[in-house]
C-alpha cells in the first residue's frame, strides 16, 4: 500500500488522518485518499484539479516538479506527504 | 445601527457602535486574507470570502452574527475545454479571488451572486451551498479582450441587484466594461456608451468592452440611477446605464477607487480622491472626502477629522460604504486606518490607524 499523509496546515482546516491506498499513478493515490476527506480537496487542488501553486507533494522525500498531470507512478511502500510550500505575505 | 464588517489582508473585522463611537468588536480568521463580505439583509446571513496564500479562495457563512462560522463550497471553474473556441483561451480558468458578492431578490430565497478573478460571474441558487459559473457572460467573445487592471486578469468586483426586478443584474468589470443582464443571466448587454478610456489608443477610447469602472454603485430608491468611479474619472447614469455622462473632475482629483451614492437622494453621492494613477496617494499628503448633492455639477470638499499632513492612504474600490441611514459613512485604506462619519461625511472619526490593510467594509 501506498502511505498519504497530510502536512498539520492543512489537517488545521480540514482534518483527514494518514490514509493506505492502493498503488497507481499519484493522481489516482491522491485522489482515493482524498475521498477520506473530500472538503480537503479544494485545498490542494484548484478548479483544473493540478496541485495549487503554494502546496507542496513530496513522494518519499522528493518534491514533484509536476503538478498537472500527476502521472507518476507509485508502487507499495512509497510515501507521499502534501504540504504548504513556503510563500511570504 | 448596524455593524460594520471590515474585510482586512489579516482577517474579519467587526465593529458596533452608533455616530462616530464605535470599537472593534471581535476578529475572525485571523491572519487570513479576506478579500469580500456580504450581510443578507433576507435572511441576516453573513458571508466572508478568503483568499488563503496557499490553499486558495474559500468561503464562510456565518447564521449568527458571526459566534459560529460554516465553510460551504466556493465558486470554481468547470473544467476547461480542451477543444472548441475556449480551448486556448489564456486566461486561467481557477478562482483567483472572490471580488464581489450580492445577494439575489426578496423573491429569490438562497439566491446569490459572486464575482472573482479571473471574470468569471458564479450564480448560488442554495446559499452557497453549491455554485454555477454564468456561462453566457464568461463565454461572451468580447471577453477575450478583457484584461486585468492591477491584477493580472480582469474581475468582477461590482454585482448591483434592481430592486425592482432582480432578475435585472448590473455587474462592472475591471477591465471589461459595464454589463446587463434583464433575464437573470441568460443574456447580457455591454452597457458602458459614453465613458471614455485614456490609458487606450485614441481609436479604442470610446471601445465600451475595455472601459475600466473601478466601482459602480445605484441609488436604492432610484435604482435608474447608477454611479461610477472610472480609471479615467467619474461618470453618472440616469437611465440604468444606457447612457453615461462623464462629471467634471472636482478639486482635488477625478481619480480615485471608490463611490458611494445616497440610498435615496439620487443627486449625492461621496469619492474619495488620489492624486493620479500614476501617483496613488492622496493630493499633496491632504486625506479628503468628496460628495457631490446636484447630481455631479459641484462638489464639496471634507477634511475634518481626517490626516491633513503626510497622509498616504488610498482607499480600495470597496473601503467606502454608507449604511442605511444616508448619514453614516465608514472608510478604510491599504495602510490601516479606519473613519466613521456621522453626518454625511462633513466630519470624521478616527477609530483606528492600525489595522491591516483594509480590502472592503460593509454595514451589516
Amino acid at each position: 500500500m501506498v502511505h498519504v499523509e497530510f502536512a498539520p496546515s492543512l489537517r488545521r482546516h480540514v482534518d483527514c488522518a494518514p490514509q493506505q491506498v492502493a498503488p497507481g499513478t499519484l493522481r489516482e493515490v491522491l485522489e482515493t485518499a482524498l475521498r477520506a476527506a473530500p472538503e480537503l480537496a479544494h485545498y490542494v487542488f484548484d478548479d483544473q484539479r493540478a496541485v495549487r501553486k503554494h502546496v507542496a507533494v513530496f513522494v518519499n522525500r522528493q518534491m514533484v516538479q509536476d503538478r498537472v498531470t500527476l502521472n507518476q507512478g507509485l508502487v507499495a511502500g512509497d510515501k507521499v506527504l502534501v504540504v504548504q510550500a513556503l510563500s511570504g505575505g | 445601527m448596524q455593524p460594520l464588517l471590515v474585510a482586512t489582508r489579516k482577517g474579519l473585522f467587526v465593529l458596533r457602535g452608533a455616530g462616530t463611537d464605535w470599537t472593534i468588536a471581535a476578529h475572525h480568521f485571523p491572519g487570513e486574507p479576506v478579500t469580500s463580505v456580504l450581510a443578507d439583509a433576507r435572511d441576516g446571513a453573513w458571508y466572508a470570502a478568503l483568499r488563503m496564500g496557499h490553499f486558495g479562495v474559500k468561503l464562510r457563512r456565518s447564521a449568527d452574527q458571526g459566534q459560529t462560522w460554516q465553510e460551504i463550497a466556493a465558486p470554481a471553474f468547470p473544467l476547461k475545454p480542451t477543444e472548441g473556441p475556449w480551448a486556448d483561451d489564456p486566461t486561467p480558468w481557477s478562482v483567483d479571488l472572490i471580488w464581489s458578492l450580492a445577494s439575489g431578490g426578496p423573491d429569490q430565497p438562497g439566491a446569490l451572486w459572486a464575482g472573482c478573478i479571473p471574470a468569471g460571474l458564479f450564480r448560488s441558487n442554495d446559499a452557497g451551498a453549491s455554485w454555477t459559473l454564468n456561462t453566457a457572460l464568461w463565454e461572451q467573445p468580447g471577453r477575450r479582450d478583457w484584461f486585468g487592471g492591477g491584477y493580472d486578469h480582469a474581475g468582477i468586483h461590482s454585482i448591483v441587484v434592481d430592486p425592482r426586478d432582480a432578475r435585472h443584474v448590473t455587474v462592472a468589470v475591471s477591465c471589461g466594461g459595464v454589463w446587463q443582464t434583464h433575464d437573470g443571466g441568460e443574456h447580457w448587454a455591454l452597457t458602458a456608451e459614453g465613458m471614455k478610456a485614456d490609458y487606450l489608443p485614441v481609436e479604442n477610447a470610446e471601445d465600451g468592452n475595455t472601459q475600466d469602472p473601478h466601482c459602480l454603485v445605484q441609488c436604492a430608491a432610484h435604482p435608474d440611477v447608477l454611479w461610477v468611479q472610472h480609471h479615467c474619472g467619474i461618470y453618472r447614469s440616469d437611465n440604468g446605464g444606457q447612457r453615461w455622462t462623464g462629471i467634471d473632475a472636482p478639486v482635488p482629483s477625478g481619480f480615485g477607487f471608490a463611490v458611494a451614492c445616497d440610498p435615496q437622494n439620487p443627486k449625492r453621492a461621496w469619492f474619495v480622491p488620489a492624486q493620479a494613477d500614476a501617483c496613488r496617494i492622496p493630493v499633496d499628503g491632504r486625506m479628503v472626502v468628496t460628495r457631490t448633492d446636484d447630481g455631479g455639477a459641484s462638489f464639496r470638499v471634507f477634511s475634518s477629522g481626517l490626516p491633513q499632513t503626510h497622509a498616504y492612504h488610498l482607499v480600495y474600490r470597496h473601503g467606502l460604504a454608507v449604511a442605511d441611514d444616508g448619514q453614516t459613512l465608514a472608510m478604510a485604506s491599504t495602510t490601516g486606518g479606519l473613519w466613521l462619519s456621522a453626518d454625511g461625511g462633513e466630519h470624521w472619526q478616527g477609530v483606528s490607524n492600525d489595522l491591516p490593510p483594509v480590502a472592503m467594509l460593509r454595514f451589516a
